[in-house]
């Protein structure tokens, strides 16, 4: 096994939490792990990403080489585009269609679909609608990882053991909603696949 | 599962705890941040305490840093490498006495300049100290290396650099630790013939240094650092710290078996290098950072078979990546997509609702009465009123420039002279500035923008704040008419603009302090009562 994963938003969006669920259903699996972030200057409301690579071999380099990302996750339509020359030939996109706009010339929903469209069956997902729908708006990033977890080549099971013990200390009704989270990514994401 | 997943910056936090120091001493920067966070989260779940507090700056943490091995004990040092040029003058002397207790200097580098304003390479400061340098390129070998510099700093009695660059610094995976051990004892041997830097004592030091540099080279010849991966030629590669694993990486990739000599401790160990060159008629010099070694290895006038970043084999600057060395290796990874042309950058901001904004606000409408409306500015979070939609501010050169150069321009007779700086930007180097003003009289209206916290890097303690800064400047000797207080908040707008104006207008020296914590952590303290609750 062998994945390379692009993990994109804006500062503050918390995709390391998104990082840190991977980590620990790899962590899980007995897999390698490399996982990158971004600290400093960019956080504050700028492009961010995380390299996270997970393998059952040796992992040299920290960064994902041009044209061998597996799956671009993007918790922000544009920045999902930020990333495409990182993106194997095969690989997919799964991005949140919730725009974040803070900046000037931001472009027009239609062509950033447009875009997203021109890669391999990209899955889009209405994430702040589906955790609303599963009892929190806050848990986005989950819906976001359940909708790329099929990808992604770990048992469902592990994730959601991975996101128990993130959210453990915070009490049962945050871990039982993170996980109804999830699990409306995911059945978007099937959904997605068998619906062409 | 005995790994855990660590930061680069954590394995060296870890390994230092494990190795037994009694102190870390630092100033906060990007990406060495996390190094000494790791051991202020940690120190509470060790048996034996550890020093841990930030420090005013990275001069004094290296002094203190210093005197803590005089008395015997290990300890640990951690700066963003902008912060070695502060630290520099301690820390090239302290090669000259040597050290009691293992005394290591973590210095992270920032090539690409993710954060930072140069791309220095901390290895010239191996060179110039004459120190020996350790450059691991994973973070299990930063975990072990660590505890191997503790040993070598303790062994040769030299203070050692343990370089490591952003990438590392902030990616994870998984690291096993070793058998932690306890710290020294408190030892404080007078040796004033060492530690008296007088010139009879420092030419013999000196050359007691210049003695060592052999057996540091056989050192770095045995060491687990550095080591020839055997292959076949007639093209071979000198990979230096995490190069190695870009290298690496295309050998993997594209089933290559060129020969490659990984290099991780310094200085160079020659005989290494010479056995590559036997082996190959090419060699490819990939360094992250400066090219270093690869001028010292082409010499003057040769290196015809030497290829690297001096003769575009490699770009000059920025950070490397397995594409550039694939490219630099003669292979051109395939080009899947390109970025759509639709995609527009997003630049950092000021958070909304962050105070620094209001000051902005407010500063902006009295400077613009004026033809000349420059603002010395220095680094921290209100550093980005330099971009849209403020463009407030002129200069960011390095920490406590705002006042200085204020000053200085004020010398030549620009008026108004503004300065704004934050409340650990003004403790790290900013105060000995305004003393200087003072001194002269200078016309200069600083402004401290003091929001209760080190707010860029992450939220550090600073080491003045609130009253303690209005202290400062009155035993500075600022009059206490012209220090004034203002909140920057939009309520305040109108109020605030008169008081700029009105010191802006002093022709002497005066003081502006803002007062408003920042939001992020007063968000983070509400968070955590909570939590307690
Ligand atoms: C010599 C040096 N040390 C450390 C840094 C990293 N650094 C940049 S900004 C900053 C903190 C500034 O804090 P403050 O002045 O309080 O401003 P704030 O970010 O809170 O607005 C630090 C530590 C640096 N750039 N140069």
């Amino acid at each position: 096994m062998n994945i390379n994963i692009i993990l994109a938003g804006v500062g503050g969006q918390g995709i390391l939490t998104i990082a840190s669920v991977i980590d620990r259903a790899a962590l899980q699996s007995s897999l390698t792990i490399r996982q990158t972030e971004v600290h400093g200057m960019s956080q504050r409301g700028g492009a961010v990403q995380s390299h996270l690579r997970i393998s059952n071999r040796e992992i040299y380099s920290d960064l994902i080489a041009e044209g061998t990302a597996n799956l671009i996750l993007s918790v922000e339509p544009l920045e999902a585009l930020r990333y495409l020359p990182l993106l194997a030939s095969a690989g997919r996109v799964i991005t949140s269609t919730d725009q974040f706009i803070n900046m000037e010339g931001y472009p027009a929903m239609e062509d950033i679909l447009t875009e997203l469209h021109r890669t391999n069956l990209p899955v889009l997902v209405n994430a702040a609608e589906l955790a609303r729908e599963a009892g929190n708006s806050r848990t986005s990033n989950m819906v976001m990882l359940g909708a790329a977890s099929p990808f992604i080549g770990i048992a469902a099971t592990h994730f959601e053991e991975a996101i128990e013990s993130l959210f453990h200390a915070k009490g049962p009704e945050i871990v039982a909603v993170n996980i109804r989270a999830f699990r409306k990514g995911e059945e978007l994401s099937q959904h997605q696949a068998t619906t062409p | 599962m005995n790994k855990q997943l660590l930061l680069g910056a954590e394995a060296i936090a870890l390994a230092a705890l494990d190795a037994g120091i009694s102190g870390v001493y630092a100033y906060p920067g990007t990406p060495s941040t996390e190094i000494t966070e790791y051991i202020q989260k940690k120190s509470h779940a060790i048996d034996q305490p550890v020093r841990s507090t930030w420090s005013a700056n990275e001069k004094t943490a290296y002094e203190a840093a210093l005197g803590m091995s005089y008395a015997g004990k290990r300890s640990l040092v951690c700066m963003k490498h902008v912060g070695l040029n502060v630290a520099a003058d301690p820390f090239i002397n302290s090669a000259i006495t040597g050290v009691n207790g293992g005394l290591v200097i973590a210095v992270a580098d920032d090539p690409s300049m993710h954060s930072s304003q140069n791309e220095q390479d901390s290895r010239f400061y191996g060179k110039f100290a004459m120190v020996p340098l350790l450059e691991p390129s994973s973070q299990q070998d930063l975990y072990n290396a660590t505890r191997h510099a503790f040993d070598l700093s303790e062994s040769v009695k030299l203070p050692v650099l343990l370089r490591l660059t952003t990438r590392l610094a902030h990616s994870r995976a998984g690291v096993e630790r070793s058998a932690t051990r306890m710290q020294n004892l408190l030892h404080a041997p007078y040796a004033p013939e060492r530690f008296v830097l007088m010139p009879h004592n420092a030419r013999r030091q000196y050359n007691l240094l210049l003695g060592m540099q052999e057996e540091l080279e056989k050192r770095s010849e045995n060491s687990w650092l550095n080591r020839l991966i055997s292959g076949s030629g007639p093209k071979g590669v000198i990979a230096f710290g995490i190069a190695y694993n870009y290298v690496m990486e295309i050998r993997q990739a594209y089933a290559l078996d060129f020969p490659v000599l990984q290099i991780g401790q310094y200085p160079l160990p020659r005989k290494l290098v010479e056995s590559l060159f036997n082996e190959c008629n090419e060699i490819l010099v990939a360094e992250e950072g400066y090219p270093l070694y690869e001028e010292l290895l082409r010499g003057y006038f040769g290196g015809n078979n030497i290829r690297g970043r001096l003769d575009g084999t490699l770009p000059r600057a920025g950070e490397l990546n397995a594409d550039i060395i694939a490219r630099g290796l003669g292979i051109e990874p395939k080009k899947v997509r390109a970025i759509p042309g639709i995609v527009v950058n997003r630049p950092p901001e000021l958070c909304k609702g962050c105070g620094h904004r209001d000051l902005y606000d407010a500063l902006n409408k009295v400077m613009n009465s004026f033809a000349e409306h420059h603002v010395f500015s220095d680094i921290g979070c209100y550093t980005l009123g330099a971009l849209e939609p403020f463009n407030a501010i002129h200069t960011c050169v390095d920490m406590g420039a705002s006042i200085t150069m204020a000053k200085g321009a004020a010398d030549a007779g620009l008026r108004p002279a503004v300065a704004v700086i934050g409340d650990s930007t003004f403790t790290h180097s900013g105060m000995t500035g305004l003393l200087d003003a003072i001194n002269d009289r200078s016309p200069l209206t600083v402004i401290i923008a003091d929001n209760d916290t080190t707010a860029m890097t992450g939220g550090q303690q600073s080491s003045a704040t609130g009253s303690k800064i209005l202290d400062i400047c009155r035993g500075l000797g600022v009059e206490e008419q012209h220090i004034r207080t203002i909140i920057p908040l939009k309520s305040h707008l109108e109020k605030n603009i008169t008081i700029l104006a009105e010191e802006i207008s002093y022709e002497g020296v005066s003081v502006v302090i803002a007062q408003r914590e920042c939001i992020e952590t007063a968000a983070r303290k509400k968070r955590t009562q909570a939590a307690r609750s």
